[in-house]
C-alpha cells in the first residue's frame, strides 16, 4: 500500500470540436496556441501527471491560463477530463457511476471557491451544515457539527448572521468550516484567499495550516501568488499552457529551478521588486508652513514631540526640513525660518521600487520626503519601515498579484 | 401605377403576382373550426370550470365589503412602504373608483387578471424551470416565447373566439398566452444565471439535480423570478383591457363602449381606474420583491 491519496495519470482537457487532430499536434510538440489557430481547439490541459500524498499541502501554482483552475475541478469531477485517470484511494474516478460520484462527493472531497460560492439565502450555519444536508445527516446531527465548524473557523456567535452582513474574510472562513463539515479526505481550494485583502489574507494563512495541522486533511491549493504557495506548499506544482513545468519542496525549487519560466516565477516572490514607494510610505506627523514664524515650528514640533518638521508652501510643495536646532537658531538669531530650511535633502517619488531606494534609505539621516510630480509632498518613508518590511518578506504577501513581470 | 399603360405583364414585376399568392389563412381557420368541433366536449368542460372559478373569485371579492377592501389596501401599502400616507394614496386612489360607479366593474376586472396571472404563474413556472434545465427545451420554447411577445395581441382574441366563442373565457386565454411569457422568461433567466460557483458549490458537496435545483437554484433566483410576477400581472392587467373586444365585461368593456359613443367623459374614467389598479397591482408586488431582498442582506 503506497500512501499517495491521490494519482493524476495523463490527464488532458481540450475544448472544442476537432479534438483528434489537436491531440495529434500535440503530441507532435505544437504549442498550445497553433494548435488553436489551426484547429480551434482550446487546450486547457495537456497530459498532466502526478501524485498526492496523504495529509501534505499540494500547491499547484500558474498565472490565469494556466489551466490550474480546470485541473482543480477534475478531482471532483465538475469538469471531466478528454482522456486519462485520476485514481483516488486506488479506484478510478472517471469510472464512477452516478451514485458512486454523489458518495465520493459527499463523504471524500470537498471544495473552497474563490469567489465563496456561498449561498445567500441561507445563514452562516446553514451554509455550513448544506453538504451534510444534502446526504441526508438528521438534523440535531449537521447542526451540532455545523456549529463545531463555525467554532473551528473563529466564526462563534455569528451562526445566525445573514452571508452579506459578512466581510471577506469571514466568508471565506464560513465557505471553510462548510468544507470541513462533512470531515472529507481531501479539500479541494481553488485559490480561495485571492479575493481577500493581504493581511487577512496572512490571517487565514494561519488559520489553513493550525487546521491542517489539527485535522490532517490533504489539501490541494491553488493559487497564483508565489509566496503564498512557498509559505503554505509541502509540494508546489508551477503550470504553464496547460502542462506541469516543475513539481519540487518550495526548498528545491528555489535552489534548482528547472528551466527560466521557473526561475523568473520564484524571483517574483522578492518584495522590493515587487512593492512601491508608495505601500509604506507613511503620512509626516509634523508639518510647517515655509512662512511660519520660527516660535511656532518649536511649538509644533516639541507638541508632536520630534526634533525635525517637513517645511511646505501654501500648496502642500516640499520646500525642505527643518530641526528644532535651526529653529532655535532662528528665533534667537532673529532669522525668518524660511532662511534655515535645510534644502539639501533627499526626496523620492511614489512609484519607486523598494529595491532601488534601499542604498538611500541605509545612509538617510532623515526619513525621505516622498513627493508627486509637481513636488507636492504625499508622506514619508523612514529607514526602518524599508528594512521591516525586507525583513518580512517571508511574511507578508505581496499587495495585488505578484504575477510573473 | 407605376407601370406604363399597355404594358400589363409587367405587372408582375412592380406588384406580387396573383399566382405565386396563396391563402394559408382560410386552411388556418378551418383547422381551428375543426378542432373545436371535434373537441367540444373538452372544451366545454375547460370553459366551465374555468368560467366557474372566476366566479368564485368575483363572488369572493364582491363579499368583502368595499371599505374593507380599501383598508386592505391601506395596510399593504402602508407595509411594503413604511410610509403611512402611501397607503392612504392607495385608499384614495380605490375610493375614487367607487366613486365614479365603478366598483363592481373594478371586481370583474380584477377577477380575470387574478385567475390570469394564477393560470400563468402555475403554467410558467414549471416551463421557467424546463427552459433553464434542458437546451433541447430552451431552443424549442424561446422562438415561441418570441412570437407570442412580438405578435400583436389582438391576433390572440381570434383563436380564443373560436374555441370557446365570446365572454370571459376566451378573455382568459387570450391574456394568459399574453402574460405568461415574462413568467416563463423571467423564471428561465433567474435559475439559469446563479452564480456559477454557487451553483458549482452544490454540486462539489454532492447534490443531486434536483436539490441543487430546489435548495439552491430557485431559491437564488427568487428575486429575478419575482420580477417576473410582477411584469406578469402588468401583462395580464393591460390585455384584459384589450379583451373587452370580446365581450368580456369590465373597465375595459366601458371604455369601448364610451369610445363607440365618442364619450369622452364615460372613457376617461375607467381609463383612469385602469391605471389606479395598475399602479396599486405594481406597487405591492414590486414592495415584496424588495422585502424579500431586504430581509436576504
Amino acid at each position: 500500500m503506497n500512501d499517495n491519496i491521490i494519482e493524476v495519470k495523463n490527464i488532458s482537457k481540450l475544448y472544442g470540436i476537432n479534438k483528434k487532430e489537436a491531440s495529434r499536434m500535440m503530441k507532435e510538440g505544437s504549442n498550445k496556441d497553433d494548435v488553436y489557430k489551426k484547429t480551434g481547439v482550446t487546450v486547457a490541459l495537456w497530459d498532466v501527471s502526478f501524485e498526492v500524498k496523504k495529509g501534505e499541502i499540494f500547491v499547484i501554482i500558474g498565472l490565469s491560463g494556466s489551466g490550474k483552475s480546470t485541473l482543480v475541478r477534475c478531482f471532483n469531477q465538475l469538469l471531466k477530463p478528454t482522456s486519462g485517470d485520476i485514481i483516488f484511494e486506488g479506484k478510478n474516478i472517471e469510472t464512477f457511476n452516478k451514485s458512486e460520484l454523489l458518495e465520493y462527493r459527499r463523504n471524500k472531497i470537498s471544495m473552497v471557491f474563490q469567489n465563496f460560492g456561498l449561498m445567500s439565502h441561507r445563514n452562516v450555519m446553514d451554509n455550513v451544515a448544506y453538504g451534510l444536508e444534502v446526504k441526508g445527516t438528521a438534523k440535531d446531527e449537521r447542526q451540532k457539527r455545523a456549529l463545531e465548524m463555525t467554532r473551528l473557523v473563529g466564526l462563534e456567535g455569528w451562526e445566525h448572521k445573514s452571508i452579506e452582513s459578512l466581510s471577506g474574510g469571514m466568508k471565506q472562513r464560513v465557505g471553510l468550516a462548510r468544507a470541513l463539515a462533512s470531515n472529507p479526505e481531501v479539500l479541494l481550494m481553488d485559490e480561495p484567499f485571492s479575493a481577500l485583502d493581504p493581511l487577512v489574507r496572512r490571517d487565514m494563512h494561519f488559520e489553513l495550516l493550525s487546521i491542517q495541522r489539527k485535522l490532517g486533511k490533504t489539501v490541494i491549493f491553488i493559487t497564483h501568488d508565489i509566496n503564498e504557495a512557498f509559505k503554505l506548499g509541502d509540494k508546489v506544482a508551477i503550470m504553464k499552457d496547460g502542462k506541469i513545468v516543475q513539481i519540487d519542496t518550495p526548498e528545491n525549487m528555489s535552489t534548482n529551478p528547472v528551466d527560466d519560466y521557473v526561475k523568473k516565477f520564484i524571483d517574483s516572490a522578492d518584495k522590493t521588486k515587487v512593492l512601491s514607494v508608495k505601500n509604506i510610505m507613511i503620512t509626516p506627523s509634523c508639518l510647517v508652513r515655509e512662512n511660519d514664524s520660527p516660535k511656532n515650528a518649536i511649538r509644533e514640533m516639541q507638541q508632536n514631540s520630534v526634533s525635525t518638521a517637513y517645511a511646505v508652501d501654501s500648496r502642500m510643495v516640499y520646500k525642505g526640513i527643518v530641526s528644532i536646532d535651526d529653529a532655535l537658531r532662528a528665533g534667537k538669531e532673529n532669522l525668518k525660518l524660511f532662511d534655515v530650511i535645510n534644502k539639501d535633502v533627499m526626496t523620492t517619488s511614489e512609484d519607486t521600487l523598494l529595491s532601488e531606494i534601499l542604498p538611500m534609505a541605509a545612509e538617510a539621516k532623515y526619513p525621505i520626503a516622498v513627493l508627486n510630480g509637481g513636488g507636492v509632498l504625499k508622506g514619508i518613508v523612514t529607514k526602518t519601515s524599508v528594512l521591516s518590511s525586507l525583513a518580512e518578506r517571508e511574511e507578508q504577501p505581496v499587495q495585488g498579484k505578484s504575477d510573473v513581470t | 401605377m407605376i407601370n406604363p399603360k399597355g404594358m400589363t405583364h409587367m405587372n408582375n414585376i412592380y406588384s406580387f403576382p396573383q399566382s405565386l399568392q396563396f391563402n394559408i389563412g382560410s386552411a388556418l381557420d378551418d383547422a381551428v373550426k375543426q378542432f373545436s368541433k371535434n373537441n367540444e366536449g373538452v372544451l366545454g368542460a375547460i370553459r366551465s370550470v374555468a368560467i366557474k372559478s372566476i366566479q368564485g373569485i368575483n363572488w369572493a371579492l364582491s363579499s368583502i365589503p368595499w371599505f374593507v377592501l380599501i383598508i386592505i389596501v391601506i395596510y399593504f401599502g402602508y407595509r411594503v412602504s413604511r410610509k403611512i400616507y402611501v397607503g392612504l394614496l392607495y385608499g384614495v386612489m380605490m375610493f375614487f373608483i367607487g366613486a365614479s360607479g365603478l366598483w363592481s366593474h373594478m371586481i370583474d376586472t380584477v377577477s380575470v387578471v387574478i385567475a390570469a396571472v394564477a393560470i400563468s404563474l402555475i403554467l410558467g413556472f414549471p416551463l421557467g424551470i424546463l427552459v433553464a434545465m434542458s437546451k433541447r427545451a430552451e431552443n424549442i420554447i424561446r422562438p415561441i416565447l418570441d412570437l407570442m411577445q412580438t405578435m400583436p395581441s389582438f391576433v390572440y382574441l381570434v383563436p380564443a373566439v373560436m374555441l370557446f366563442s365570446i365572454g370571459i373565457m376566451p378573455a382568459l386565454l387570450a391574456t394568459v398566452i399574453y402574460s405568461i411569457v415574462p413568467m416563463v422568461r423571467m423564471t428561465s433567466h433567474g435559475i439559469m444565471h446563479v452564480d456559477k460557483e454557487v451553483k458549482e458549490a452544490a454540486i462539489a458537496f454532492g447534490s443531486t439535480k434536483m436539490q441543487a435545483l430546489v435548495k439552491v437554484q430557485i431559491p437564488q433566483a427568487m428575486p429575478t423570478i419575482m420580477t417576473g410576477v410582477n411584469q406578469t400581472i402588468m401583462m395580464a392587467m393591460s390585455m384584459v383591457v384589450t379583451c373587452a373586444l370580446i365581450g368580456a365585461e369590465g373597465l375595459g368593456l366601458e371604455i369601448l363602449i364610451a369610445t363607440n359613443r365618442v364619450e369622452m367623459g364615460k372613457a376617461f374614467l375607467p381609463g383612469i381606474s385602469i391605471v389606479i389598479i395598475a399602479i396599486i397591482f405594481d406597487r405591492l408586488t414590486q414592495g415584496l420583491i424588495k422585502k424579500k431582498e431586504v430581509a436576504e442582506q
